[in-house]
């Protein structure tokens, strides 16, 4: 091995603190968990298409792809952990939508694009806004309502947006950003980007007209638009098979084809994303249905057992966890040891602490924000507080 | 932070209004020119440019600020050039093809607006030239064409969407109001929606209740956009222009007997200021306050008037949000009497908001109450008479001045 050799040269003084650390960790294998050695994985079950021919179940990963798949992962999901306990102290009102159980679709989705395709998602999109390069901070202080805040405090939890990174929200009524969606996809076939956009929406929204309108419009003019049904059976508390006579949302879209995946692997998304992306290029758009589920209730106001039964809830965390279905993939691979992972569980969980802290000290709006960005220059209108009195301010 | 630049009645704020009020600290600086116009540029360089020379304008780059006005009045521009002759649709249609030449990001999507070339022919020929990707044949689905059209338009396509009718758009009320108005300010100003909403609406000859609907009264509240209606030619193709170059989302009214109207436009190219209300007829004794088909009424009543012995200012104020309260406020301190008439519902409409805000900001300067003459609050009936009831005629309004000159 390259280590022993190392260790047995004599070298100059310089090597020696090298060696004395390359021989502490000898078990330690440093090297693979940047590897970007291909590896290939057989996902948990094979994609069931409607109108096209599915993708293989194999997929072409690298260790260094998978480590950061776990990362990013205990990543989102520690931070909604943490959303909870902030929205039950109270530092969080309003709605608050969590993802957990969910992650393996944002972390598979980036993993097949760039950050020139669009992506847009309805109001639980916390771990989508990381997966596209928010920062923990952000994420907290816009949560709390301060200035750091990635829309400086004014949008809230439904309300994130990056438009550096093509993340375009972040959108509070059910469906309505599946036609924004289209947009962007016509603004990309518009500039002829060979980009794509995501357009991602519940099983809830699935049934709403709009979407229906949407694709109808970017099957006829061939947009670059991928929708993606994140299916987690129950759309707020109504089960999926109450509220839609066809609940195979992979089939919905008729004459548009359609992929289902089980969006708790990471590597199934992630090969049906790039595959989708591939598609909709050539021939206009596709549905995706990810089969997923979520731990929490639809927001914190649901506690969610009333529609669903814990042995539900605990039997899909113990079969079907996506993280844990990833360090399962890593330790059968001896890509990194049990205390690895756990350290860098440790490591996040302190980078998530620190993110409250600092985003705790960031301060609330200032009043002057009230009227900021009510239009793109201003009008000099003037407005009003609620009694028509009191507040008034010229718009600047 | 740029400085934002009004036309020729710059300051809104400290000058017209009443000086028992706070003002919140708001990082802005205004800068008042009477006669000529600055164009403020968002780099923050700034030309002064005297008179209206668009040729020199045209080869400047890209403005950005879309505000900037003829120096001046309305008038003397389309007596200082013969001009050319057009009907009103026609005039939009011009300023909407001198904003695609111009712009490549600019494009229309509506029902039949592509190969049929409009239903009220404003996108005739556009289809032909610009290509099935600048003009779009959307299939019937205001919702999300509209949705479509904000979603392009976050990423800096400029689209003009066309609503058949504007009632056709309360389908799609959901993304005019959440996305369109709200998305700058729930993303702390990321996304810009340059987008141009516009459509006939009014009360045309007998089409229905359906179709005869005044959808101003219904997006006033939205915060966010901009609503301008137009009423000649002449500032249907300056206002055209002026939406499509505005960074804000603008919803432009028009009105569907309005259509056929023949004027003579200049010919170099103009834009109207998407803020400013427009002085149609200078007068002493009251001021009467319209916009779009109700204009032509109350100059109808204003010959009776002035045959009668009275003088009406008349001003057709534009711009419907906001409201061009600088000069609507010189004329109420000139005139103390103040007449709305307006196509809208009375519940409501613009004019009780109008009502409103005249009321707190000018209480002083009026001698008798504010008057607002505006449709019944009905559907509007099929029945030739009983629609002719349900808008406002010109012997109400001469009723209405004479009780108020009293």
């Amino acid at each position: 091995m390259a280590l022993a050799h190392l260790t047995s040269s004599s070298r100059s003084n310089l090597l020696k603190p090298l060696a004395t650390v390359l021989s502490y960790t000898d078990s330690f294998r440093r090297p693979i968990s940047t590897s970007t050695d291909p590896l290939t994985i057989e996902t948990s079950v094979p994609f069931t298409s409607h109108k096209c021919e599915p993708p293989s179940r194999s997929v072409e990963t690298t260790p260094q792809e998978l480590i950061s798949f776990f990362r990013d992962m205990a990543t989102m999901r520690r931070m909604e952990i943490a959303a909870d306990s902030l929205y039950k102290a109270k530092l969080i009102r309003g709605f608050c939508h969590l993802y957990d159980g969910q992650e393996a679709v944002a972390v598979g989705m980036e993993a097949a694009i760039t950050k020139k395709d669009c992506i847009i998602t309805a109001y639980r999109d916390h771990c989508t806004f990381v997966g596209r390069g928010g920062t923990l901070l952000e994420v907290f202080s816009e949560l709390m309502g301060r200035q750091a805040g990635c829309s400086n405090g004014k949008g809230g939890s439904m309300h994130f947006y990056r438009k550096d990174a093509g993340f375009y929200g972040g959108h509070g009524i059910v469906g309505a950003q599946v036609p924004l969606g289209c947009g962007l996809a016509f603004a990309q076939k518009y500039s002829k980007g060979e980009t794509v956009t995501f357009a991602l929406y519940g099983d809830g929204a699935a049934n709403q007209g709009q979407l229906f309108e949407a694709l109808n419009i970017s099957a006829l003019w061939d947009l670059p638009v991928i929708l993606i049904c994140e299916n987690n059976h129950y759309g707020m508390g109504t089960a999926e098979w109450r509220a839609s006579k066809s609940p195979a949302y992979y089939k919905r879209g008729d004459y548009v084809p359609g992929l289902k995946v089980d969006g708790m692997d990471a590597l199934a998304v992630k090969q049906a994303c790039k595959f989708a992306k591939e598609h909709v290029l050539r021939n206009g758009p596709i549905i995706l249905e990810m089969d997923t589920y979520r731990y929490h209730g639809h927001s914190m106001s649901d506690p969610g057992s009333t529609y669903r039964t814990r042995d539900e809830i605990s039997g899909v965390r113990q079969e079907r966890d996506p993280i844990e279905r990833i360090r399962k993939v890593i330790l059968a691979h001896d890509l990194a040891t049990e205390k690895e992972l756990k350290d860098f569980e440790k490591e996040i969980r302190k980078e998530v602490d620190q993110a409250i802290a600092q985003a705790k000290e960031s301060p609330m709006p200032e009043p002057s924000e009230l009227f900021a960005n009510v239009y793109v220059k201003g009008l000099g209108t003037e407005a009003f507080g609620a009694d028509r009195k009191e507040v008034r301010a010229v718009l600047p | 932070m740029t400085t934002i630049f009004r036309g020729l009645g710059a300051l809104t704020a400290s000058n017209s209004f009443d000086s028992k009020k706070l003002q919140l600290p708001s990082p802005r600086s205004f800068s008042e020119r009477k006669a000529s116009f600055l164009l403020v540029r968002s780099d923050g360089s700034v030309n002064l440019n005297l008179g209206s020379n668009s040729r020199a304008r045209r080869a400047e780059q890209l403005i950005t600020n879309a505000v900037a006005t003829k120096a001046d009045g309305s008038a003397a521009s389309t007596a200082s050039k013969p001009g050319h002759e057009l009907l009103l649709f026609e005039a939009l249609r011009e300023g909407l093809e001198e904003e695609m030449d111009r712009d490549p990001t600019v494009c229309v999507m509506g029902e039949d607006v592509g190969h049929y070339g409009g239903s009220y022919k404003v996108t005739k020929g556009l289809a032909t030239k610009y290509g099935d990707l600048r003009v779009l044949d959307t299939p019937i689905a205001e919702n999300s064409f509209t949705g479509m059209g904000i979603g392009a338009a976050m990423t800096g396509l400029r689209p003009v969407v066309e609503g058949m009718n504007m009632g056709f758009l309360l389908l799609a009320f959901n993304q005019i109001s959440n996305n369109c108005g709200m998305l700058h300010y729930t993303s702390g100003g990321q996304f810009k929606i340059p987008i141009v909403i516009r459509g006939p609406g009014g009360v045309g000859r007998q089409l229905g209740a359906e179709h005869s609907q005044r959808l101003e009264s219904y997006f006033q509240s939205i915060p966010g956009i901009q609503m301008v209606a137009c009423s000649t030619a002449y500032n249907a193709k300056g206002l055209m222009k002026a939406a499509i170059r505005s960074e804000n989302p603008v919803i432009l009214f028009e009105h569907v007997l309005l259509y056929n109207l023949k004027e003579r436009i200049p010919d170099e190219e103009y834009i109207c200021n998407l803020e400013e209300a427009e002085m149609v007829r200078p007068g002493e004794h009251v001021t009467i306050l319209t916009y779009s088909r109700m204009r032509y009424h109350v100059m109808q009543a204003a010959k009776t008037l002035v045959n009668k012995g009275y003088d009406p200012e008349v001003i057709d104020i534009r711009s419907l949000k906001p409201f061009d309260l600088y000069t609507i406020g010189n004329s109420v301190k000139k005139t103390h009497r103040v007449l709305i008439v307006e196509e809208c519902m009375r519940t409501g409409g613009i004019g009780a908001s109008l009502t409103a805000a005249i009321t707190e900001n000018f209480h002083d300067y009026l001698d008798a109450p504010i008057v607002c003459l505006s449709s019944q609050d009905v559907p509007t009936p099929y029945a030739g008479t009983l629609e002719e009831w349900t808008v406002v005629q010109p012997a109400q309004i001469v009723t209405a001045v004479e009780q108020l000159c009293q």
